[in-house]
């Protein structure tokens, strides 16, 4: 027995190293025929691991102080050892989470991996992307800009529109009247220390669940139905590691290809990763002009203002916005269809989901954009004269937004669908 | 895939805020490699803009990095009692500055990442004479500004065309007072005052691009390693 095995064995009696890497990594038998769009769940595994490295080398600098948070974050850039570096990784790292998280997300609604037995992974992952929201939120309102603050002052009274408790609850988060120096000390505390934990437990837990039920595939085929009767290994199973280890480099060196021309070439990315106004210290007396929350959000944003306000209240707007996130957790319960994969379901699916995608987009871009972007109709027009055209525009696509889901039920059980293999298709 | 490019369009589509005001601005030729000029803006901003202006975000020592020697920076930069180190402040009192212009004259260390640098570059060529302000100045780009036109020894004085059809374009602004430079010579100096701000709003701009090559170019390589060690794993898969 060599020194490393005795090593080895000493510890495995004590702990389940090598039971755990067989039962997750060597011995982890994921299908064979994982196309592009599995490559994202290792990738967001890469970013959420980046993120907390450079976060904690931002924090190792950055003043958690009204006072001295915007000048702090200018140190980090100017006077801090490649601390530029560490920051823009970070500010890029948010935005591709969120790329990368929305990509992981519709190659489960390409191929069905939300439904069951994967309930849990489905319902686990969306509690981590919810944690992933207030983690970017709360990190953004950090570099102390004017987006930062007038972008959290506008999130946070969102939630004085809830009915009888409102107001005092969108106090009790800021802890003051207005966003502040006791505000900007909790967000740190949150976004540094509470959401971390909550989301690497959420992973690990993700991962738990997978790799109980095994991961789903293209076609949509359940591999473990058909074993080698000698091994017990599914026969179109490959071991995660070497082939999916090996695979995902590949993955990762594209990516990490694309982040870097990012981060090196165009860290601001055309004002959508970093704000201008956000280089503009926070200033409680003087408003922006146009104020819109960084592009992963402005989906939800863009629903929020399609929905108009009820008796004077914009508690609607603001339902209808947590709904429209909420509302994926329901996915697995809707979906009818008896097949998995989109290779074998019906046309009527393929056309809502393209339409879902479609909406998904507009509503992303107007919630960048002014309601004013694409003008208003003409004032003679009855019902609709003077008011604008984005608006109407918004409220159609927030319709189609909730009929993907809510009428999902109806067409997926009446679409046709075809055959599904007994076995993966190469 | 559609989607990905969908997405991918979105993201690269245009800036998501436009500068504020409807002026339209003129390209400013920002070239950080260009350390002449550099130093030239530097020169302007000591002269002309230090005395109101701060750039409290960057040390006197940085401006080593266009090209300045310590020596140099001692002679011609660095106020009486500071020290190298020191970041670039100015003497004025906010309460003084409140009382004279109305407003504290704002630090400028990020203008060019908040405004940009064709807004600096458009903004500083616009000013005219209006005596209804209480500097007795105007701009184009920033109406009603609390700042008097600084330059108008070297550009001369100009006022509002009002027979120019729209108020802004090539023709908006008449001369009516020679300064000591020819447009030409003045665009030129505003040019390399911009050029300043645009590095002092990122000193690390340069080296940055420069790392990113070398970055991308061992990712490259790490690629082609990946990818043929994917192939030869892969090969015993069907």
């Amino acid at each position: 027995m060599s020194q490393v095995e005795a090593v080895r064995g000493w510890i495995d009696q004590r702990f389940p190293l090598t039971a755990m890497w067989k039962e997750h990594i060597s011995e982890y038998y994921a299908p064979k025929n994982f196309n592009f769009w599995y490559y994202f769940g290792s990738l967001a595994l890469l970013v959420l691991v980046l993120q907390i490295l450079t976060g904690i080398f931002l924090t190792m600098n950055y003043k958690p102080d009204a006072a001295n948070a915007f000048a702090s974050v200018e140190y980090i850039m100017r006077d801090v050892s490649f601390g530029w570096l560490i920051r823009y990784m970070h500010s890029t790292g948010a935005s591709m989470f969120f790329v990368v998280v929305y990509l992981h997300m519709f190659r489960a609604l390409l191929y069905g991996s939300f439904r069951a037995p994967r309930e849990l992974v489905w319902l686990v992952g969306l509690g981590i992307y919810l944690g992933l929201m207030a983690e970017a939120f709360m990190g953004y309102l950090l570099p102390w800009g004017q987006m930062s603050y007038w972008g959290a002052q506008v999130i946070v009274n969102l939630f004085s529109a809830v009915p009888f408790v409102g107001p005092d609850l969108s106090l009790w988060i800021r802890g003051d009247y207005v966003v502040s120096d006791a505000t900007l000390n909790r967000f740190f505390a949150f976004h540094v220390i509470a959401l971390p934990i909550v989301l690497l437990g959420l992973v690990v837990v993700h991962i738990i669940a997978l790799h109980e039920v095994g991961s789903n595939n293209p076609d949509g085929v359940d591999i473990k139905k058909i074993k080698d009767p000698a091994t017990g290994i599914p026969k179109d199973g490959i071991p995660f590691h070497p082939y999916y280890t090996v695979k995902d480099l590949v993955g990762v060196s594209v990516f990490l290809i694309l982040f870097s021309a990012i981060i090196f070439f165009a860290p601001e990315m055309g004002g959508y990763f970093l704000e201008a106004n956000n280089f503009i210290p926070a200033d409680p007396l003087k408003t922006p002009e146009h104020i819109a929350p960084v592009w992963y959000f402005t989906p939800y944003y863009s629903i929020l203002r399609a929905v108009p306000p009820l008796f004077g209240s914009q508690f609607p707007g603001v339902a209808a916005m947590g709904a429209a996130v909420v509302i994926f957790a329901a996915l697995p319960w809707l979906d009818r269809s008896p097949v998995r994969s989109i290779r074998y379901k019906g046309p009527v699916f393929k056309r809502w989901l393209a339409a879902f995608v479609v909406v998904f987009v507009i509503l992303g871009y107007l919630g960048i954009k002014p309601t004013g972007v694409w003008g208003t109709f003409p004032a003679g027009l009855p019902l609709l004269g003077g008011a604008p055209v984005a608006t109407l525009v918004a409220q159609v696509c927030t319709l189609v937004y909730f009929a993907f889901f809510l009428l999902m039920p109806w067409y997926t059980a009446r679409d046709t669908f075809k055959p599904v293999p007994e076995r993966v298709t190469a | 895939m559609k989607s990905f490019v969908l997405i991918l369009a979105a993201l690269l589509a245009g800036p998501a805020i436009a500068s504020s005001g409807h002026y339209p601005l003129e390209k400013a030729p920002v070239d950080l490699a260009n350390t002449v000029s550099l130093q030239r803006g530097a020169a302007t901003f000591g002269s002309y803009c230090s005395g109101c202006h701060s750039l409290g975000y960057m040390r006197y020592s940085r401006l080593t990095d266009i090209g300045l020697t310590e020596a140099q920076i001692k002679q011609t930069l660095l106020p009486a009692g500071a020290k190298l180190g020191d970041t670039m402040g100015i003497p004025m009192r906010p309460e003084d500055s409140k009382a004279w212009f109305g407003v504290r004259p704002p630090d400028l260390s990020v203008e060019a990442r908040s405004r940009g640098a064709d807004w600096i570059y458009t903004y500083l060529r616009t000013f005219y004479r209006d005596d209804t302000r209480p500097t007795g100045w105007n701009n184009l780009v920033y109406e009603k500004v609390g700042m008097p036109h600084v330059l108008f020894t070297l550009q001369g004085e100009y006022a509002l065309n009002h027979e120019s059809a729209e108020g802004h374009g090539a023709g908006a602004l008449i001369k009516v007072k020679d300064g000591q430079l020819s447009p030409a010579e003045y665009d030129a100096l505003i040019g390399d005052l911009t050029n300043y701000l645009a590095w002092v709003s990122e000193p690390a701009q340069a080296s940055r691009v420069r790392m990113g090559f070398f970055v991308i170019g061992f990712l490259l390589i790490m690629l082609v390693v990946a990818y043929a060690l994917k192939k030869e794993y892969w090969r015993d898969i069907h």
